[in-house]
């Protein structure tokens, strides 16, 4: 039996994994400190427990979760786990050890810390992924359309539905620079894939003449009198610009000027 | 002319309509088409003035038959003129789609030789749009006054949302103004609308397949500051409009004054942002927190406060509604407190079913203590060391924004006794500085 008040989890990053970590915790009864990743710097203050991924032990936790507190619980612990909170390893665990306790309950137990905080992670993934939908840009390559985010949030298992129903007949892809991961779609399927880095070819004529329409369009919707740059602002934060084509290269009616554009799509 | 001057002209002249909403109905692509709807509604930028862009807004036309005096396109303003052809339309429209630059299109139009004409260049664009591209985005139209009952059921069919705009929210100020268009050439499609939507529900509960009128309902916009209609007018138009019309949306727009004459305000008259903003708060405390247009202003009180929001106004003269126990209180009048919106409500609806609340558990499921503070009891307990006193209470529910103006307006007397809640409170005097407020506005008060 390890020292409660210094024990560290160390699993491999996944969610069976994590979930292997809840089943280590009952099993020894015990409650770590915190869950690291294998690639986390370690201190050697603290004792760090490997945790094997077994997925006997991980299924067996798995179908114990909508059993013991229903499916949303369920639901909820996959959207924690794609969040980008550092410690949501550990509030998971806590949580679900709260779940065996309270059973259904803990999803309406809002003021509890753990509840709380792993609530607030999730509200802002969904409000990254909803913001997304909106803010993804496509650009066309031969007939396939492309785009590239940098969210916070692991956000594309979460846009892979609304993309799929929007563009049944395309092939597209969308590039999560963050995580080197890609959302990838062609009629009827699609997958998530792991790509280093993506370059862009130049825009061809018609792409480049739709962005400067759109760009015009932008610039003109907005009624002068009523400037609101911070308003704008809360609404569309800053970070989400730099892939966005309205904020892309200078403003100019005259028809292609390749280098301009690239330098936005190239970063 | 090229699509980038006719693009410019036309967005330029559809950019005062407010509407730019694409919620209300949840579709996904049939096998073969593009685009689909979330009833939540998606914004895909947001312009310069932070107002969401989710469709392509653009006029079919800004030629205009019609010579309204606050219009930009009316047939007297000195302007250039344009109009998409149907197939250049739909071709913009699609090709914005596909790189998810929009949700869907806005379109309206001028009245290009007479309602039933441009009615059905309309239905063209959007007949190519669904029928040759398959396209199942949202798609906004706005029903001409005057056009024929035949032709609205027709454009009905193809669209997603229709809107009829009243613009000047009573006869007398349309009979001034907008001498083309009456009250019943307003309200007659709008009524016709209304009972298409509701055949249209029974007929989709017989046949599972029945295509749909108007999915996602229908809205309006009025114009606000260019005539000399009162608060307490709007709102209760307003209010009959969600009732009689059931209506899904009332937009407002501030007058932006983009022409000259005797009969409407100065061209360098800033627009009543402020005035705008009020009456979005009160048009959300009749749609979602139960409140009626009576509650919020009366005969004697016809203009909003402008140094506090409607909600805290009400609160403030109904404190024998107050204090509330959090524990116990039914949603309805949960939703009635000054700090606890919609959320925070439903949030706490929940979480007292597995303890009871105390302060900073209230402050975890997002509750505005500051003001809430006051009107609200946890465990039989108001917060430790409160003291309930009138100008506690007003500065609370004031921003220091506002509290300052409010001071900068009656610096001579801005002892604390001299605030008072139960007078009528005295209006932003003329040379208020409008930059200053329009910056408040940016934040809720």
């Amino acid at each position: 039996m390890f020292d409660q008040s210094n024990l560290i989890y160390r699993y491999d990053g996944s969610f069976d994994g994590l979930l292997c970590c809840v089943f280590e915790s009952y099993d020894k009864k015990e409650i770590p400190t915190e869950i690291i990743l294998p690639d986390t710097s370690q201190t050697l203050l603290f004792t760090v427990k490997e945790i094997r991924t077994d997925v006997q032990k991980s299924s067996r936790v798995l179908a114990s979760i909508p059993e013991k507190m229903g499916f949303d619980a369920l639901n909820f612990i996959r959207r924690a786990f794609l969040t980008c909170f550092t410690q949501k390893e550990l509030y998971i665990l806590l949580f679900l050890r709260l779940g065996y306790r309270h059973g259904q309950s803990v999803m309406s137990m809002l003021a509890n810390d753990v509840v709380n905080i792993l609530f607030k992670a999730v509200k802002h993934l969904d409000n990254e992924s909803h913001l997304l939908k909106g803010f993804v840009r496509f650009s066309i390559f031969s007939n396939i359309l492309v785009a590239q985010i940098e969210p916070k949030n692991y956000v594309l298992p979460l846009m892979t539905q609304h993309f799929s129903e929007r563009y049944p007949e395309e092939r597209f892809l969308i590039y999560d620079k963050t995580h080197g991961m890609a959302l990838v779609y062609q009629p009827y399927q699609s997958a998530i894939i792991s790509i280093e880095d993506l370059e862009l070819p130049e825009p061809d004529e018609q792409e480049q003449s739709y962005r400067e329409l759109w760009q015009l369009f932008y610039d003109t919707i907005e009624i002068q009198g009523r400037h609101n740059p911070k308003c704008r602002m809360s609404h569309m934060p800053k970070r989400y610009w730099k892939y966005m084509t309205e904020f892309g290269g200078p403003r100019k009616k005259s028809p292609l000027k390749l280098e301009d554009t690239a330098k936005f799509l190239i970063p | 002319m090229d699509v980038f001057d006719k693009l410019k002209i036309l967005t330029d002249a559809a950019k005062y309509d407010v509407a730019c909403t694409s919620s209300g109905v949840n579709k996904k692509a049939a096998a073969g088409g593009v685009g689909s709807a979330a009833a939540s509604g998606i914004c895909h930028s947001f312009s310069g003035d932070g107002r969401c862009i989710s469709l392509l807004k653009v006029l079919m036309t800004n030629v205009c038959a019609y010579d309204c005096k606050y219009c930009v396109n009316r047939k007297s303003n000195d302007t250039p003129r344009a109009s998409f052809t149907p197939r250049e339309l739909a071709e913009l429209t699609i090709n914005f789609y596909r790189r998810n630059y929009i949700e869907g299109l806005f379109l309206s139009s001028g009245v290009l030789k007479n309602p039933d004409y441009t009615t059905e260049q309309m239905i063209e664009a959007l007949r190519i749009l669904r029928e040759e591209y398959r396209f199942f985005g949202y798609i906004h139209a706005k029903a001409i006054p005057g056009t024929d009952s035949r032709l609205i059921a027709q454009l009905g069919m193809l669209t997603d949302r229709m809107s009829v705009n009243i613009e000047l929210p009573s006869q007398s100020s349309l009979q001034m103004l907008a001498p083309d268009k009456s009250k019943h050439s307003i309200l007659a499609p709008m009524k016709y609308i209304q009972n298409r939507i509701q055949e249209n529900s029974t007929d989709v509960i017989k046949y599972r397949h029945a295509p749909k009128f108007v999915p996602a309902g229908q809205s309006t916009q009025m114009i606000i500051g260019a005539t000399p209609d009162t608060d307490f007018q709007i709102l209760n138009l307003t209010e009959g409009l969600y009732k009689k019309y059931k209506l899904k949306r009332v937009f407002f727009s501030a007058y932006m004054p983009v022409a000259e004459n005797t009969l409407l305000p100065t061209l360098d008259t800033t627009p009543p942002l402020w005035r705008e903003h009020r009456l979005y708060q009160a048009d959300w405390l009749l749609r979602f927190y139960g409140f009626t247009a009576n509650e919020l202003l009366d005969q004697h009180h016809q203009s909003f406060n402008p140094y506090l929001d409607p909600k805290c106004n009400w609160a403030l003269h109904h404190m024998d509604f107050f204090p509330m126990n959090v524990n116990r209180a039914p949603y309805s009048d949960l939703l009635r407190v000054p700090g606890i919106g919609v959320n925070s409500a439903k949030r706490i609806v929940i979480a007292r079913r597995s303890a009871t609340l105390q302060f900073n558990d209230l402050k975890k499921l997002g509750v505005v203590l500051k003001r809430a503070q006051y009107f609200i009891t946890c465990g039989g307990k108001v917060t430790g060391g409160l003291k309930i006193t009138q100008d506690k209470v007003l500065q609370s529910l004031m921003s220091e924004k506002t509290l300052g103006m409010y001071h900068q307006s009656f610096p001579l007397q801005s002892q604390i006794k001299q605030l008072s809640l139960f007078e009528q409170p005295p209006m932003i005097p003329s040379g208020f500085p409008q930059e200053d407020l329009q910056r408040c506005l940016t934040n809720p008060i």
